[in-house]
């Protein structure tokens, strides 16, 4: 179960990305974290999944157990799964109002303010949207099921 | 219809250009911007060009002196707008070699000049069953208004197949040509591959079967000269502001007898006659095809880009990008694991290009962080990206203030991509 709360993943986050001097070890770091995401099944990798507005693909999909939620995602591109990635890191295993309310400050605080741009195309704006949008679902259906 | 005479541009005094690289950088002061703190590499000249201080400046003494309505005003400032507007005209009917500057209609840009050739001379002309003849190479704004106007009139979209080079089946082009076919519409100048198309031949091939030819010349104008009377086109159309002018500004030529027998496009100011409510009439060519009141800075600022690109003579502008392209293109093709895409044997300009197991998207943000302006993605032909199996590409697009000290730029972040993302 995710003990940390969203603000101390994303405390995290931020932590690691102050280490680096330049944007290329930003980068890299990125792109590592895109490289450790938790794979999307195939059968996953549908129009149904996929972040609209981006240059590349980006599939995210989610799960509810225990009343937590939980992603799994992918992407062609390292960059956009890098951030998609850290999205997936911050938001994984907690509650759905929880996501569904996040401020996501981060994104600002870690020196990529560029990829927030929607007109960057990595459809950062869809990314989150879509999680939160999971995480809407969810928590309605989680309401009926008392 | 104005007759102000011979030209009379009022531009800077000439800095007495050789072609000489550094000089002519220097004429462009967004050349000097720094990007990420770097010098800016600007290679997306292709999606639009940076300006000259003349342009900028003769922009500004508009707005600052000669700011004011044209055609319809008897005072001093009008008559000085309304001249410079139609100078302006004549400067372009030179730069294409028109025979005369009423059939220069201004536009907002290639795409208005499409839409209004396809909303005015397509509808007259094709009907239920009829043809319109693309190719696959083509820029949405060179499809997407024949679609409409297909799907309207009950009409056939055909499209000539490419090579996996990136050149027109100019059998199958022949073959398409059908008695149904009422317009064929090409690229000039690909935009993506960089393709020169066979156009003078692709219109003689039209015009022997009685089919009139539209030629987007968006990435023409800016690198190669244009003489619509000898390419003998039906229509051709371009953007002022891939051709160092402002946004907001392009151009439709037509062939008189085509341009006279057009409807009305937009209805309004300007292109009327006389006006009742019982019935109105029009007024004759150009402001027939020109409603409201026009971009008339943008078209004086047009001008004097023609007339900035005239000092640095254009049949030297087209050897240098030509050599520079050749010099890009060995570049690159040493750096493992690239492959150019559009390969025909007459290009210009355009460089694009994937690294094998690096999504493009990737590589433009890379290099981006290096101060290197590429574009990446599907620039606007996506039938054309779905043709060659891939989802877009990287594209570099020179103009004649690239040099090879920033196609070396390229490369080195070419090389730094595949080190990061390797």
């Amino acid at each position: 179960m995710q003990n940390d709360s969203i603000e101390r993943r994303e405390e995290e986050i931020v932590e690691a990305f102050a280490f680096f001097d330049d944007w290329m070890g930003r980068y890299e770091y990125l792109i590592e974290q895109g490289k450790q995401l938790p794979p999307i099944e195939e059968r996953f990798k549908t129009e149904e999944y996929k972040i609209h507005g981006c240059q590349s693909q980006v599939w995210v999909q989610a799960d509810e157990r225990n009343g937590h939620l939980f992603y799994t995602a992918d992407s062609d591109a390292l960059i956009t799964k890098g951030l998609i990635a850290l999205l997936v890191y911050v938001l994984n295993g907690q509650k759905p109002e929880d996501i569904a309310h996040a401020k996501l400050a981060f994104l600002e605080k870690i020196g990529l303010q560029e990829h927030l741009s929607p007109t960057r195309k990595n459809g950062l704006a869809g990314m989150i949207k879509k999680m939160k949008l999971y995480a809407l679902l969810h928590e309605n259906g989680a309401t009926e099921g008392n | 219809m104005h007759t102000p005479g011979p030209i009379l541009l009022q531009d800077r005094p000439d800095t007495g250009l050789d072609f000489d690289v550094e000089r002519v950088r220097a004429d462009f002061p967004a050349l000097r911007l720094e990007v990420h703190g770097r010098p800016l590499v600007y290679l997306d000249n292709a999606a639009t060009s940076q300006k000259p201080q003349v342009v900028i400046d003769r922009l500004r003494d508009y707005y600052a002196e000669e700011n004011s309505n044209v055609h319809r005003g008897v005072h001093y400032l009008s008559q000085q707008a309304t001249e410079a507007f139609e100078q302006a005209r004549w400067a372009v009917a030179g730069f294409i070699n028109a025979p005369a500057p009423e059939q220069v209609i201004f536009t907002r840009g290639t795409t208005d000049s499409i839409n209004l050739v396809a909303a005015t001379f397509g509808r007259m002309n094709v009907g239920a069953g009829d043809e319109v003849v693309i190719s696959t190479m083509e820029h949405h704004s060179n499809i997407v208004p024949w679609q409409m106007l297909c799907d309207e009139k009950g009409a056939r979209l055909r499209v000539v197949p490419i090579t996996d080079a990136g050149e027109i089946v100019y059998d199958e082009y022949v073959r398409l040509l059908t008695p149904r076919t009422r317009l064929a519409a090409f690229c000039h100048i690909s935009n993506a591959l960089g393709t020169i198309n066979p156009v003078r031949e692709m219109i003689a091939e039209a015009h022997e079967r009685g089919v009139p030819v539209l030629l987007d010349g968006a990435q023409a104008a800016p690198h190669w000269p244009i003489d619509v009377q000898e390419l003998d086109c039906d229509f051709y159309c371009f953007s002022g502001h891939k051709m160092l002018g402002p946004t907001g500004i392009g151009v439709l030529f037509g062939k008189r007898e085509h341009l006279e027998a057009m409807p009305p496009y937009q209805g309004g100011g300007d292109m009327i006659d006389r006006v009742t409510f019982e019935r109105t009439t029009y007024n004759e060519l150009p402001h027939k095809l020109e409603a409201g009141t026009p971009n008339i800075a943008g078209a004086i600022g047009l001008a004097t880009a023609i007339a900035y690109m005239e000092r640095v003579r254009r049949g030297e502008i087209a050897a240098y990008e030509k050599k520079l392209l050749e010099y890009a293109t060995e570049r690159v093709r040493e750096i493992d694991g690239l492959n150019v895409i559009g390969t025909a044997r007459h290009k210009a300009s355009v460089l694009s290009f994937l690294l094998e197991g690096v999504h493009p998207y990737d590589t433009g943000t890379i290099l981006d962080q290096l101060g290197i302006a590429v574009r990446t993605g599907h620039h606007c032909t996506q039938p054309l990206m779905d043709r060659l199996g891939i989802p877009g590409t990287v594209r570099a697009s020179f103009a004649f203030y690239n040099t090879p000290a920033e196609v070396d730029a390229l490369v080195e972040g070419l090389h730094r991509v595949q080190r990061l993302v390797g």
